[in-house]
């Protein structure tokens, strides 16, 4: 729209540029994006600030919209492509700054399936949430899960597939922790199209997140958790 | 969703064009003692094994083909007609595989104590289900006849690809080969099929399969009711 074009983002006030942030998040426009979160750092505000305020703040938003079916997958897909450009540019600096980590998660589809869009996205928001994200990419049998799992010391594993014949795997994945007996030492969360919250209990799973923002929450929940159990232990 | 008129007792069997069985489906002639429930995107398949073997009595009703893109909606849909038709039938089939209802369908026709095909999707019956099983193919995107026809419906409009084509990695990126499941040998479907492969960047395949299990499920279904 020309009204849009004739926005100059360095002329607004940084709450007008954090809401123009969370318009141009929400059409998708990456390097709109990218100009603004170079003005809010140059402007001195944290890394993390921007993450969170502008780039978390506006992906929300999308989110919520998603989930009430006003957008839909393309503009879901487009506004994460958009806030992948910031974090391009956020990850670096988030690295030097020291800013706050949370929690570790280990993220992949499993074995036998190469649909990752929600196992990106769900990565992106942890990320956007102070997670450490540990991305295995596609196709996973049990050992990448576990191996980096206890390399890294990771807090979450967490599993993805859209098939429904893919994601009897994750059982086998529970299965294996319990078997080798380090199935408490980590909260394992689910997610994809074909999953449910019974499926979720019936294979042992903590938790069956069915977006990207119930991942993050819950995730924050249970880490929570898990450091209160260890001060109180 | 809008759901087809039912059909007049004794009309014509051909199949409705592609759009209308995939916003609306097809509803049933109200004749036959069995009715079969299936996937609008099944229903020319069907009834040509029924005019090729005089199964006349199955009836058949379909559902709009186009709750392949909404599995979430697909056990609702079924369970609904299963109970708008139980009184009328002397028995049900679901002609689905699971499609992506992640065995919530399976739950459900266990429940109404109803049949259904077996498989995951109809790319697993089309190709028969242990061969599509044991095959294993994690990177192919899989076409039917009808997919072919309807690709822009189903595929390249709801995905936005028209309107934006750099999704095209983020969705087909992990994809090398497109299988093109060949129920008929028509090379116009074929050609059509080698360009889908092309607009996505994948290799193309295709397999003439014919019906699969879908004619041995039916069969077996003709054959345990009295005509």
């Amino acid at each position: 729209m020309s009204e849009e074009d004739d926005i100059i983002l360095s002329e607004l006030d940084d709450d007008e540029l954090v809401q123009q942030m969370f318009d141009d998040l929400y059409d998708g426009l990456k390097e709109e994006i990218q100009e603004g979160v170079n003005i809010l750092l140059g402007r001195g505000w944290q890394p993390y600030e921007v993450l969170t305020k502008a780039l978390v703040g506006g992906m929300t938003i999308v989110g919520k919209d998603f989930r009430d079916g006003i957008l839909f997958v393309p503009e879901v897909l487009l506004a994460a492509n958009a806030m992948k450009g910031g974090m391009a540019i956020l990850k670096p600096l988030l690295a030097e700054t020291g800013a706050p980590t949370i929690g570790k998660m280990v993220i992949g589809t499993v074995k036998g399936d190469i649909h990752d869009i929600g196992k990106n996205l769900v990565g992106m928001m942890m990320e956007g949430a102070g997670f450490e994200v540990l991305d295995l990419g596609i196709n996973n049998p049990v050992e990448n899960y576990l191996d980096t799992a206890e390399r890294e010391g990771a807090d979450i594993v967490g599993m993805s597939a859209l098939l429904t014949t893919t994601m009897p795997y994750m059982k086998v994945v529970i299965d294996t922790m319990i078997e080798r007996g380090i199935r408490d030492n980590y909260i394992v969360l689910v997610g994809g199209a074909p999953l449910n919250e019974e499926f979720g209990k019936a294979i042992g799973a903590d938790a069956y997140c069915r977006d990207a923002a119930v991942a993050v929450e819950t995730a924050k929940e249970y880490v929570a958790r898990k450091h209160n159990r260890a001060k109180a232990g | 969703m809008t759901t087809a008129a039912p059909e007049t007792a004794g009309a014509t069997v051909d199949p409705p064009d592609d759009t209308t069985l995939t916003r609306s489906g097809l509803g049933p002639r109200g004749c036959g003692q069995v009715l079969l429930i299936a996937c609008g995107a099944l229903a020319r398949e069907i009834l040509d094994l029924k005019a090729q073997n005089g199964w006349d009595h199955l009836d058949l009703t379909c559902l709009p083909a186009i709750l392949h893109n909404h599995p979430e909606r697909i056990t609702q849909a079924v369970r609904d007609t299963v109970a708008r038709h139980r009184g009328s039938y002397d028995s049900i089939h679901v002609l689905y595989g699971d499609c992506g209802t992640g065995g919530l369908l399976q739950a459900a026709c266990e429940d109404m104590g109803v049949q259904m095909l077996p498989g995951p999707h109809c790319y697993s019956f089309f190709e028969g289900v242990e061969k599509f099983a044991t095959r294993g193919e994690v990177t192919s995107f899989f076409l039917t006849d009808f997919l072919v026809r309807q690709f822009d419906a189903f595929v390249w409009k709801p995905l936005g690809l028209g309107r934006h084509p750099e999704l095209l990695e983020m969705y087909f990126g992990n994809y090398e080969t497109l299988v093109y499941q060949a129920q008929t040998d028509d090379p116009a479907l074929t050609e059509l099929a080698r360009h889908h492969a092309a607009r996505l960047g994948l290799t193309f395949e295709r397999r003439l399969t014919g019906y699969g299990d879908l004619e041995t499920a039916m069969a077996g279904w003709a054959r345990s009711a009295p005509r």
